[in-house]
Protein backbone atom coordinates (compact mmCIF):
# COMPACT_ATOMS: atom_id res chain seq x y z
CA UNK A 1 0.00 0.00 0.00
CA UNK A 2 3.00 2.60 1.22
CA UNK A 3 6.43 1.98 -0.26
CA UNK A 4 9.60 3.91 0.84
CA UNK A 5 12.55 3.47 -1.19
CA UNK A 6 15.90 4.97 0.11
CA UNK A 7 14.08 8.15 1.24
CA UNK A 8 15.97 10.68 2.68
CA UNK A 9 16.19 13.85 4.61
CA UNK A 10 18.61 16.28 5.91
CA UNK A 11 18.49 19.37 8.06
CA UNK A 12 21.85 20.89 7.27
CA UNK A 13 24.60 18.64 8.10
CA UNK A 14 21.99 16.93 10.00
CA UNK A 15 20.73 13.61 8.91
CA UNK A 16 17.43 13.17 9.63
CA UNK A 17 16.63 9.84 7.22
CA UNK A 18 18.80 7.89 6.04
CA UNK A 19 17.90 5.98 3.41
CA UNK A 20 14.69 4.64 4.87
CA UNK A 21 13.13 1.83 2.84
CA UNK A 22 10.11 0.37 4.23
CA UNK A 23 6.79 -1.20 3.19
CA UNK A 24 3.69 -1.17 4.53
CA UNK A 25 0.77 -4.03 3.63
CA UNK A 26 -3.02 -3.25 3.62
CA UNK A 27 -5.09 -3.49 6.36
CA UNK A 28 -1.57 -3.84 8.75
CA UNK A 29 -1.14 -1.74 11.94
CA UNK A 30 2.44 -1.07 11.23
CA UNK A 31 4.65 0.38 14.51
CA UNK A 32 7.27 2.64 14.02
CA UNK A 33 9.27 2.81 17.06
CA UNK A 34 12.99 4.27 18.03
CA UNK A 35 14.34 6.38 20.62
CA UNK A 36 14.08 10.16 21.05
CA UNK A 37 15.65 11.88 17.68
CA UNK A 38 15.89 8.58 15.45
CA UNK A 39 13.56 10.76 12.76
CA UNK A 40 10.33 8.92 12.95
CA UNK A 41 8.70 12.62 13.09
CA UNK A 42 10.67 13.73 10.14
CA UNK A 43 9.29 10.46 8.60
CA UNK A 44 5.78 11.08 9.24
CA UNK A 45 6.24 14.34 7.74
CA UNK A 46 7.90 13.30 4.53
CA UNK A 47 5.35 10.64 4.16
CA UNK A 48 2.36 13.38 4.19
CA UNK A 49 3.99 15.87 2.24
CA UNK A 50 4.84 18.36 4.70
CA UNK A 51 8.46 18.35 4.22
CA UNK A 52 9.94 18.05 1.35
CA UNK A 53 12.19 14.66 0.41
CA UNK A 54 15.77 15.00 -0.80
CA UNK A 55 15.82 11.92 -2.24
CA UNK A 56 14.59 8.50 -2.76
CA UNK A 57 10.59 7.70 -3.66
CA UNK A 58 7.31 7.68 -2.13
CA UNK A 59 4.88 5.33 -3.34
CA UNK A 60 1.00 4.68 -2.53
CA UNK A 61 -1.08 2.15 -3.94
CA UNK A 62 1.80 1.93 -6.91
CA UNK A 63 1.81 6.19 -8.01
CA UNK A 64 4.46 7.70 -7.03
CA UNK A 65 3.95 10.21 -4.46
CA UNK A 66 6.87 11.90 -3.86
CA UNK A 67 6.67 15.28 -5.33
CA UNK A 68 2.54 15.46 -4.37
CA UNK A 69 1.61 18.37 -1.88
CA UNK A 70 -0.14 17.52 1.23
CA UNK A 71 -3.48 18.43 0.96
CA UNK A 72 -3.47 16.04 -2.85
CA UNK A 73 -2.17 13.27 -0.14
CA UNK A 74 -4.86 13.94 1.81
CA UNK A 75 -7.37 13.21 -1.21
CA UNK A 76 -5.79 10.00 -2.56
CA UNK A 77 -6.40 8.84 0.68
CA UNK A 78 -3.44 9.51 3.44
CA UNK A 79 -3.86 11.44 6.37
CA UNK A 80 -2.11 11.83 9.71
CA UNK A 81 -2.51 12.99 13.07
CA UNK A 82 0.02 15.27 14.93
CA UNK A 83 2.44 14.59 17.95
CA UNK A 84 1.35 17.91 19.20
CA UNK A 85 -2.04 18.60 19.20
CA UNK A 86 -3.05 20.34 16.25
CA UNK A 87 -6.72 21.20 16.15
CA UNK A 88 -9.42 23.67 15.75
CA UNK A 89 -9.28 25.05 19.31
CA UNK A 90 -12.10 27.94 18.76
CA UNK A 91 -14.45 25.64 17.04
CA UNK A 92 -16.61 22.95 18.59
CA UNK A 93 -15.99 19.08 18.38
CA UNK A 94 -19.05 19.28 15.86
CA UNK A 95 -17.40 22.22 14.04
CA UNK A 96 -14.07 20.37 14.05
CA UNK A 97 -14.92 17.51 12.29
CA UNK A 98 -17.57 18.28 10.04
CA UNK A 99 -14.72 20.40 8.71
CA UNK A 100 -12.78 17.42 7.93
CA UNK A 101 -15.32 16.08 6.63
CA UNK A 102 -16.57 18.61 4.40
CA UNK A 103 -12.32 18.78 2.70
CA UNK A 104 -12.83 15.43 1.12
CA UNK A 105 -16.95 15.12 0.13
CA UNK A 106 -16.42 17.70 -3.05
CA UNK A 107 -15.13 21.09 -3.58
CA UNK A 108 -15.47 24.02 -0.94
CA UNK A 109 -15.08 26.36 -3.84
CA UNK A 110 -19.11 27.01 -3.10
CA UNK A 111 -19.73 31.11 -2.12
CA UNK A 112 -23.10 31.47 -1.21
CA UNK A 113 -25.37 28.44 0.70
CA UNK A 114 -24.85 28.30 4.35
CA UNK A 115 -22.71 25.07 5.41
CA UNK A 116 -24.82 24.47 7.85
CA UNK A 117 -27.84 23.38 5.75
CA UNK A 118 -25.18 20.37 4.90
CA UNK A 119 -26.95 17.40 7.04
CA UNK A 120 -25.08 14.96 5.72
CA UNK A 121 -21.89 16.87 6.67
CA UNK A 122 -22.69 17.12 10.22
CA UNK A 123 -24.81 13.75 10.36
CA UNK A 124 -21.34 11.95 9.34
CA UNK A 125 -18.99 14.22 11.77
CA UNK A 126 -21.60 12.82 14.53
CA UNK A 127 -20.90 9.41 13.46
CA UNK A 128 -16.98 10.33 14.06
CA UNK A 129 -17.80 12.09 17.10
CA UNK A 130 -19.42 8.84 18.70
CA UNK A 131 -16.37 6.38 17.54
CA UNK A 132 -13.94 8.39 19.54
CA UNK A 133 -15.84 8.65 21.97
CA UNK A 134 -16.79 12.65 22.47
CA UNK A 135 -20.65 11.72 21.23
CA UNK A 136 -20.81 13.45 24.74
CA UNK A 137 -19.16 16.49 24.04
CA UNK A 138 -19.74 17.66 20.39
CA UNK A 139 -20.79 21.07 21.01
CA UNK A 140 -17.87 21.49 23.50
CA UNK A 141 -15.16 24.16 22.20
CA UNK A 142 -12.23 22.16 21.68
CA UNK A 143 -9.86 24.07 23.88
CA UNK A 144 -11.58 23.50 26.61
CA UNK A 145 -11.35 19.85 26.56
CA UNK A 146 -9.12 17.71 28.94
CA UNK A 147 -6.08 16.35 27.09
CA UNK A 148 -7.34 13.27 26.62
CA UNK A 149 -10.11 14.05 24.77
CA UNK A 150 -7.94 16.18 22.85
CA UNK A 151 -5.93 13.84 21.48
CA UNK A 152 -8.82 11.86 20.17
CA UNK A 153 -10.25 14.75 18.29
CA UNK A 154 -6.65 14.44 17.03
CA UNK A 155 -7.43 10.95 15.84
CA UNK A 156 -10.63 12.11 14.72
CA UNK A 157 -9.83 14.96 12.32
CA UNK A 158 -7.63 12.55 10.28
CA UNK A 159 -10.49 9.40 10.42
CA UNK A 160 -13.07 12.08 9.34
CA UNK A 161 -11.42 12.86 5.98
CA UNK A 162 -12.06 8.55 5.49
CA UNK A 163 -8.43 7.36 4.67
CA UNK A 164 -6.45 4.80 3.39
CA UNK A 165 -3.94 4.52 5.28
CA UNK A 166 -3.17 6.94 8.86
CA UNK A 167 -0.42 7.96 9.90
CA UNK A 168 -0.93 8.41 13.76
CA UNK A 169 1.70 10.22 15.38
CA UNK A 170 2.21 9.13 18.82
CA UNK A 171 -1.05 9.08 19.55
CA UNK A 172 -0.97 8.50 22.99
CA UNK A 173 1.58 11.23 24.40
CA UNK A 174 0.84 12.39 27.56
CA UNK A 175 -2.05 10.69 28.35
CA UNK A 176 -2.52 8.29 31.45
CA UNK A 177 -3.30 4.60 31.55
CA UNK A 178 -7.04 5.28 31.33
CA UNK A 179 -6.92 7.23 27.97
CA UNK A 180 -4.67 5.48 26.34
CA UNK A 181 -6.81 1.94 26.99
CA UNK A 182 -9.33 4.30 25.20
CA UNK A 183 -7.21 5.03 21.97
CA UNK A 184 -5.94 1.40 21.86
CA UNK A 185 -9.83 0.16 21.42
CA UNK A 186 -10.48 2.86 19.17
CA UNK A 187 -7.27 1.50 17.04
CA UNK A 188 -8.85 -1.94 17.55
CA UNK A 189 -12.15 -0.55 16.02
CA UNK A 190 -10.40 1.12 12.80
CA UNK A 191 -7.91 -1.89 11.96
CA UNK A 192 -10.61 -3.74 9.93
CA UNK A 193 -11.21 -0.59 7.97
CA UNK A 194 -8.09 1.45 7.30
CA UNK A 195 -4.20 0.42 7.61
CA UNK A 196 -2.50 1.94 10.13
CA UNK A 197 1.16 3.37 10.37
CA UNK A 198 1.50 3.72 14.64
CA UNK A 199 4.68 6.09 16.00
CA UNK A 200 4.50 5.22 20.00
CA UNK A 201 6.64 5.12 22.90
CA UNK A 202 4.53 3.37 24.92
CA UNK A 203 5.32 -0.56 23.93
CA UNK A 204 2.57 -2.06 25.73
CA UNK A 205 0.69 -0.30 23.10
CA UNK A 206 2.78 -1.15 20.72
CA UNK A 207 3.05 -5.00 20.76
CA UNK A 208 -0.65 -5.24 21.37
CA UNK A 209 -1.74 -3.58 18.38
CA UNK A 210 1.26 -3.89 15.77
CA UNK A 211 1.35 -6.44 13.22
CA UNK A 212 4.73 -5.90 12.43
CA UNK A 213 7.48 -3.39 13.48
CA UNK A 214 9.77 -0.98 12.66
CA UNK A 215 12.72 0.37 14.48
CA UNK A 216 13.75 2.97 13.42
CA UNK A 217 17.64 4.54 14.99
CA UNK A 218 19.60 7.86 13.60
CA UNK A 219 17.30 7.91 10.43
CA UNK A 220 18.25 4.48 10.05
CA UNK A 221 16.16 1.25 9.88
CA UNK A 222 17.63 -1.15 11.97
CA UNK A 223 15.13 -3.98 12.15
CA UNK A 224 11.83 -4.34 10.69
CA UNK A 225 9.31 -7.55 11.11
CA UNK A 226 6.82 -9.30 13.62
CA UNK A 227 6.50 -8.31 16.89
CA UNK A 228 8.26 -11.33 18.45
CA UNK A 229 11.26 -11.16 15.81
CA UNK A 230 11.48 -7.58 17.21
CA UNK A 231 11.83 -8.36 20.72
CA UNK A 232 14.40 -10.90 20.27
CA UNK A 233 16.37 -8.93 18.43
CA UNK A 234 19.52 -8.52 19.45
CA UNK A 235 20.87 -5.08 17.50
CA UNK A 236 17.31 -3.89 18.66
CA UNK A 237 17.67 -4.61 22.34
CA UNK A 238 21.14 -2.98 22.49
CA UNK A 239 20.35 0.26 20.80
CA UNK A 240 16.65 1.15 21.85
CA UNK A 241 14.59 -1.61 23.98
CA UNK A 242 17.19 -2.52 26.14
CA UNK A 243 16.50 -3.38 29.37
CA UNK A 244 13.12 -2.47 29.34
CA UNK A 245 12.12 -6.09 28.22
CA UNK A 246 14.56 -8.30 29.57
CA UNK A 247 12.18 -7.78 32.22
CA UNK B 1 -33.01 41.96 11.51
CA UNK B 2 -31.06 44.76 12.96
CA UNK B 3 -29.39 44.85 9.30
CA UNK B 4 -32.62 46.07 7.68
CA UNK B 5 -33.24 48.53 10.74
CA UNK B 6 -29.93 50.28 10.09
CA UNK B 7 -30.17 50.52 5.90
CA UNK B 8 -33.64 52.37 6.53
CA UNK B 9 -32.05 54.82 8.63
CA UNK B 10 -29.53 55.32 5.99
CA UNK B 11 -32.17 55.45 3.52
CA UNK B 12 -33.83 58.30 5.38
CA UNK B 13 -31.09 59.97 6.25
CA UNK B 14 -30.92 62.19 2.78
CA UNK B 15 -34.93 63.10 2.98
CA UNK B 16 -34.13 64.16 6.89
CA UNK B 17 -30.94 66.35 5.68
CA UNK B 18 -32.85 67.49 2.51
CA UNK B 19 -35.63 68.77 4.61
CA UNK B 20 -33.06 70.83 6.73
CA UNK B 21 -31.18 71.98 3.29
CA UNK B 22 -28.05 70.58 4.61
CA UNK B 23 -27.46 68.35 1.56
CA UNK B 24 -23.23 68.89 2.40
CA UNK B 25 -23.75 65.90 4.88
CA UNK B 26 -25.35 63.62 2.06
CA UNK B 27 -22.10 64.14 0.14
CA UNK B 28 -20.40 63.25 3.23
CA UNK B 29 -22.03 60.22 3.91
CA UNK B 30 -21.73 58.81 0.87
CA UNK B 31 -18.26 59.14 0.86
CA UNK B 32 -18.23 57.33 4.31
CA UNK B 33 -20.47 54.33 2.67
CA UNK B 34 -17.48 54.23 -0.15
CA UNK B 35 -15.06 53.90 2.44
CA UNK B 36 -17.30 51.91 4.40
CA UNK B 37 -16.96 49.44 1.09
CA UNK B 38 -12.96 49.41 0.79
CA UNK B 39 -13.03 48.56 4.48
CA UNK B 40 -15.33 45.87 4.30
CA UNK B 41 -13.44 44.51 1.56
CA UNK B 42 -9.78 44.75 3.24
CA UNK B 43 -11.59 43.15 6.27
CA UNK B 44 -12.68 39.94 4.49
CA UNK B 45 -8.77 39.37 3.70
CA UNK B 46 -7.64 40.83 7.20
CA UNK B 47 -10.48 39.86 9.75
CA UNK B 48 -11.63 36.56 8.01
CA UNK B 49 -8.84 35.56 6.69
CA UNK B 50 -6.16 36.20 8.67
CA UNK B 51 -4.23 37.59 6.08
CA UNK B 52 -2.63 41.16 6.95
CA UNK B 53 -2.61 42.85 3.71
CA UNK B 54 -0.63 46.19 3.50
CA UNK B 55 -1.30 46.57 -0.18
CA UNK B 56 -5.21 47.00 -0.46
CA UNK B 57 -4.90 50.52 -1.66
CA UNK B 58 -3.38 49.17 -4.72
CA UNK B 59 -7.03 47.83 -5.79
CA UNK B 60 -9.02 50.50 -4.16
CA UNK B 61 -7.27 53.19 -6.71
CA UNK B 62 -6.42 50.97 -9.89
CA UNK B 63 -10.52 50.50 -10.13
CA UNK B 64 -10.49 54.43 -9.30
CA UNK B 65 -8.44 55.05 -12.48
CA UNK B 66 -9.77 52.41 -14.48
CA UNK B 67 -13.08 54.68 -13.94
CA UNK B 68 -11.06 58.01 -14.38
CA UNK B 69 -9.25 56.89 -17.46
CA UNK B 70 -12.08 55.39 -19.49
CA UNK B 71 -14.04 58.61 -18.84
CA UNK B 72 -11.47 60.81 -19.92
CA UNK B 73 -11.33 58.35 -23.23
CA UNK B 74 -15.26 58.94 -23.63
CA UNK B 75 -16.24 55.26 -21.65
CA UNK B 76 -18.86 56.79 -19.36
CA UNK B 77 -20.76 53.97 -19.02
CA UNK B 78 -21.01 52.23 -15.74
CA UNK B 79 -22.22 49.21 -17.13
CA UNK B 80 -18.63 49.20 -18.71
CA UNK B 81 -16.69 51.39 -16.67
CA UNK B 82 -17.43 49.20 -13.10
CA UNK B 83 -16.75 45.97 -14.15
CA UNK B 84 -13.88 47.09 -16.13
CA UNK B 85 -12.96 48.71 -12.67
CA UNK B 86 -13.45 45.32 -10.51
CA UNK B 87 -12.26 43.01 -12.85
CA UNK B 88 -8.83 44.90 -13.11
CA UNK B 89 -8.62 45.03 -9.66
CA UNK B 90 -9.33 41.28 -9.89
CA UNK B 91 -6.39 41.22 -11.84
CA UNK B 92 -3.96 42.81 -9.90
CA UNK B 93 -4.70 40.97 -6.91
CA UNK B 94 -4.29 37.79 -8.61
CA UNK B 95 -0.67 38.72 -9.67
CA UNK B 96 0.41 40.59 -6.62
CA UNK B 97 -1.75 37.73 -4.33
CA UNK B 98 -0.18 35.11 -5.82
CA UNK B 99 3.45 36.64 -5.73
CA UNK B 100 2.78 37.74 -1.49
CA UNK B 101 0.86 34.47 -0.39
CA UNK B 102 3.82 32.51 -1.17
CA UNK B 103 5.26 34.58 2.17
CA UNK B 104 3.42 34.69 5.70
CA UNK B 105 3.57 37.13 8.39
CA UNK B 106 5.77 40.22 8.28
CA UNK B 107 7.43 38.89 4.72
CA UNK B 108 3.79 39.08 3.60
CA UNK B 109 2.93 42.68 4.87
CA UNK B 110 6.40 44.09 3.23
CA UNK B 111 5.46 42.74 -0.04
CA UNK B 112 2.22 43.57 0.11
CA UNK B 113 2.97 47.01 1.14
CA UNK B 114 5.96 46.78 -1.40
CA UNK B 115 3.85 45.95 -4.55
CA UNK B 116 1.04 48.12 -3.48
CA UNK B 117 3.87 51.39 -3.99
CA UNK B 118 4.76 49.70 -7.65
CA UNK B 119 1.27 49.70 -8.37
CA UNK B 120 1.47 53.72 -7.10
CA UNK B 121 4.59 54.79 -9.12
CA UNK B 122 2.87 53.57 -12.23
CA UNK B 123 0.10 55.26 -12.23
CA UNK B 124 2.27 58.54 -10.74
CA UNK B 125 4.52 58.43 -13.75
CA UNK B 126 1.10 58.44 -15.98
CA UNK B 127 1.48 61.62 -17.22
CA UNK B 128 -1.08 61.45 -20.01
CA UNK B 129 -3.66 60.62 -17.04
CA UNK B 130 -2.58 63.28 -14.54
CA UNK B 131 0.40 61.78 -12.85
CA UNK B 132 1.10 63.49 -9.92
CA UNK B 133 -1.84 65.97 -10.24
CA UNK B 134 -4.43 63.70 -10.64
CA UNK B 135 -7.55 62.93 -13.42
CA UNK B 136 -10.06 64.82 -13.17
CA UNK B 137 -13.16 63.61 -14.71
CA UNK B 138 -15.98 65.40 -17.16
CA UNK B 139 -18.65 63.84 -14.76
CA UNK B 140 -19.97 60.76 -12.96
CA UNK B 141 -20.50 57.81 -14.81
CA UNK B 142 -23.77 57.19 -17.10
CA UNK B 143 -26.16 54.87 -16.38
CA UNK B 144 -28.29 54.99 -19.35
CA UNK B 145 -31.23 57.23 -18.81
CA UNK B 146 -29.07 60.02 -17.45
CA UNK B 147 -25.77 60.70 -15.82
CA UNK B 148 -25.70 59.94 -11.77
CA UNK B 149 -24.29 63.78 -11.09
CA UNK B 150 -27.77 64.04 -8.84
CA UNK B 151 -25.78 63.52 -5.38
CA UNK B 152 -29.24 61.95 -3.85
CA UNK B 153 -29.65 59.42 -6.31
CA UNK B 154 -25.99 59.10 -6.15
CA UNK B 155 -26.10 58.51 -2.33
CA UNK B 156 -28.97 55.71 -2.88
CA UNK B 157 -26.53 54.19 -5.82
CA UNK B 158 -23.53 54.03 -3.29
CA UNK B 159 -26.14 52.78 0.03
CA UNK B 160 -27.62 49.66 -2.43
CA UNK B 161 -24.10 48.59 -3.62
CA UNK B 162 -22.91 48.68 0.41
CA UNK B 163 -26.37 46.49 1.30
CA UNK B 164 -24.79 44.41 -1.78
CA UNK B 165 -21.68 43.52 -0.25
CA UNK B 166 -22.38 43.63 3.30
CA UNK B 167 -25.14 40.78 2.46
CA UNK B 168 -22.85 38.98 0.00
CA UNK B 169 -19.77 39.01 2.68
CA UNK B 170 -22.77 37.47 4.94
CA UNK B 171 -23.42 34.67 2.85
CA UNK B 172 -19.66 34.24 2.05
CA UNK B 173 -18.78 34.39 5.37
CA UNK B 174 -21.29 31.40 6.45
CA UNK B 175 -20.75 29.38 2.95
CA UNK B 176 -18.52 26.41 2.90
CA UNK B 177 -15.21 28.23 1.18
CA UNK B 178 -16.29 31.11 4.21
CA UNK B 179 -15.88 27.63 6.78
CA UNK B 180 -12.83 26.93 5.24
CA UNK B 181 -11.17 30.41 5.12
CA UNK B 182 -11.35 30.64 8.85
CA UNK B 183 -10.56 27.41 9.53
CA UNK B 184 -7.12 28.76 7.81
CA UNK B 185 -6.87 31.00 10.24
CA UNK B 186 -7.31 29.60 12.78
CA UNK B 187 -4.66 26.87 11.92
CA UNK B 188 -3.08 26.48 8.50
CA UNK B 189 -0.57 23.93 9.17
CA UNK B 190 -4.18 21.55 9.97
CA UNK B 191 -6.05 23.03 7.43
CA UNK B 192 -3.62 21.71 4.48
CA UNK B 193 -3.78 17.67 6.63
CA UNK B 194 -7.28 17.59 6.14
CA UNK B 195 -6.83 18.24 2.66
CA UNK B 196 -8.04 21.52 1.53
CA UNK B 197 -5.49 23.29 -0.88
CA UNK B 198 -4.76 26.30 1.69
CA UNK B 199 -2.98 28.29 -0.99
CA UNK B 200 -5.48 27.87 -3.73
CA UNK B 201 -8.14 29.26 -1.11
CA UNK B 202 -6.16 31.88 0.58
CA UNK B 203 -5.95 33.66 -3.28
CA UNK B 204 -9.46 33.08 -4.16
CA UNK B 205 -10.37 35.09 -0.94
CA UNK B 206 -7.63 37.92 -1.79
CA UNK B 207 -8.81 38.26 -5.28
CA UNK B 208 -12.66 38.47 -3.88
CA UNK B 209 -11.26 41.09 -1.86
CA UNK B 210 -9.44 42.76 -4.52
CA UNK B 211 -12.65 43.19 -6.66
CA UNK B 212 -14.34 44.37 -4.26
CA UNK B 213 -11.73 46.87 -3.69
CA UNK B 214 -11.69 48.14 -7.23
CA UNK B 215 -15.33 48.54 -6.87
CA UNK B 216 -15.25 50.74 -3.72
CA UNK B 217 -12.42 52.69 -6.09
CA UNK B 218 -14.82 52.89 -9.26
CA UNK B 219 -17.43 54.81 -6.44
CA UNK B 220 -15.17 57.50 -5.50
CA UNK B 221 -13.14 58.18 -8.51
CA UNK B 222 -17.47 59.40 -9.62
CA UNK B 223 -17.42 60.85 -5.26
CA UNK B 224 -15.83 64.17 -6.62
CA UNK B 225 -15.20 63.27 -10.12
CA UNK B 226 -11.42 63.50 -9.56
CA UNK B 227 -9.47 60.74 -9.39
CA UNK B 228 -5.99 61.17 -7.20
CA UNK B 229 -3.12 58.91 -7.16
CA UNK B 230 -3.10 59.39 -3.31
CA UNK B 231 -5.78 56.95 -3.62
CA UNK B 232 -3.32 54.08 -4.06
CA UNK B 233 -0.47 55.19 -1.52
CA UNK B 234 0.57 53.17 1.08
CA UNK B 235 -0.93 55.64 3.63
CA UNK B 236 -4.16 55.08 2.26
CA UNK B 237 -3.73 51.07 2.55
CA UNK B 238 -3.28 52.29 6.62
CA UNK B 239 -6.17 54.33 6.83
CA UNK B 240 -8.41 51.29 5.41
CA UNK B 241 -6.43 49.17 8.32
CA UNK B 242 -7.35 51.63 11.01
CA UNK B 243 -10.63 51.22 9.89
CA UNK B 244 -11.02 47.70 10.17
CA UNK B 245 -9.11 47.40 13.37
CA UNK B 246 -11.16 50.17 14.83
CA UNK B 247 -14.57 48.95 13.49
CA UNK B 248 -13.71 45.27 14.55
CA UNK B 249 -11.23 42.98 12.71
CA UNK B 250 -13.32 39.87 11.21
CA UNK B 251 -16.50 41.11 11.80
CA UNK B 252 -19.81 42.08 9.59
CA UNK B 253 -20.22 45.62 10.67
CA UNK B 254 -16.14 46.10 11.48
CA UNK B 255 -15.75 48.39 7.93
CA UNK B 256 -18.69 50.26 8.26
CA UNK B 257 -18.25 51.11 11.51
CA UNK B 258 -14.68 51.63 11.52
CA UNK B 259 -15.28 53.63 8.07
CA UNK B 260 -18.23 55.85 9.85
CA UNK B 261 -15.79 56.19 13.02
CA UNK B 262 -12.74 57.64 11.29
CA UNK B 263 -13.92 60.15 8.83
CA UNK B 264 -16.52 61.36 11.02
CA UNK B 265 -14.14 62.44 13.46
CA UNK B 266 -11.74 64.22 10.66
CA UNK B 267 -14.92 65.72 9.84
CA UNK B 268 -16.13 67.23 13.54
CA UNK B 269 -12.00 67.85 14.23
CA UNK B 270 -11.50 70.35 11.28
CA UNK B 271 -15.01 71.96 11.05
CA UNK B 272 -16.08 72.33 14.57
CA UNK B 273 -14.06 74.57 16.73
CA UNK B 274 -14.41 73.66 20.52
CA UNK B 275 -14.19 76.65 22.50
CA UNK B 276 -12.06 75.67 25.53
CA UNK B 277 -9.78 73.70 22.80
CA UNK B 278 -9.08 76.75 20.96
CA UNK B 279 -8.23 78.78 24.07
CA UNK B 280 -5.63 76.10 25.20
CA UNK B 281 -4.42 74.91 21.65
CA UNK B 282 -5.03 78.07 19.22
CA UNK B 283 -4.48 76.12 16.37
CA UNK B 284 -5.32 72.19 17.09
CA UNK B 285 -7.47 72.01 13.94
CA UNK B 286 -4.82 72.55 12.04
CA UNK B 287 -3.14 69.37 14.03
CA UNK B 288 -6.50 66.67 13.28
CA UNK B 289 -4.44 64.11 13.28
CA UNK B 290 -3.04 64.56 16.68
CA UNK B 291 -6.58 64.83 18.00
CA UNK B 292 -7.99 62.11 15.46
CA UNK B 293 -4.74 59.82 16.69
CA UNK B 294 -5.72 60.55 20.07
CA UNK B 295 -9.17 59.23 20.51
CA UNK B 296 -8.33 56.14 17.99
CA UNK B 297 -6.05 55.40 20.69
CA UNK B 298 -8.87 55.63 23.57
CA UNK B 299 -11.19 53.41 21.32
CA UNK B 300 -8.64 50.79 20.54
CA UNK B 301 -7.45 50.75 24.63
CA UNK B 302 -11.51 50.65 25.61
CA UNK B 303 -12.39 48.34 23.03
CA UNK B 304 -9.68 46.07 22.01
CA UNK B 305 -12.26 44.08 19.78
CA UNK B 306 -12.98 47.13 17.87
CA UNK B 307 -16.30 49.09 18.28
CA UNK B 308 -18.43 46.17 16.42
CA UNK B 309 -17.44 44.08 19.85
CA UNK B 310 -19.55 46.55 21.58
CA UNK B 311 -22.59 45.64 20.14
CA UNK B 312 -22.00 42.25 19.56
CA UNK B 313 -24.27 39.67 20.80
CA UNK B 314 -21.65 37.00 20.69
CA UNK B 315 -23.34 34.52 18.26
CA UNK B 316 -21.27 32.61 16.11
CA UNK B 317 -22.28 30.21 13.63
Amino acid sequence: MLELRAVSKRFGGVVATDEVTLEIVRGEVHALIGPNGAGKTTLIGQISGVLATDSGRILFNGADITRLSAHARVAAGLARSYQITSIFRRYSVLENLALAVQARSGTSFRFWRPVTHERALFDEARAIGAEIGLQARLSTVAATLAHGEQRALEVGLALATRPRLVLLDEPMAGMGPQESRAIIELIQRMRSRVTVLLVEHDMDAVFRLADRITVLVSGRVIASGAPAAIRADPAVRQAYLGEELAA
Amino acid sequence: MRAIGVFLLLALFPLAMQAMDSMFYVSLASRILIYAIAATSLNLVLGYGGMVSFGHAAFFGAGAFVVGIMAVEGVRSAWLAWPAAVAVAALAALVIGALSLRTRGVYFIMITLAFAQMVYYIFVSLKTYGGDDGLSLPGRSTVGIGTLGNDLVWYYVVLAVLAAVLYGLHRLVHSRFGRVIAAIRENEARAEAIGFPVYRYKLACFVIAGAVGGLAGALIANQSSYVSPSLLHWIQSGTLMIMVILGGVGTLWGGVIGAAVLLGLEHLIADYRIGWLAALAPNYQDHGGLAVGIVLLAIVMLAPEGLAGLFARRRDA
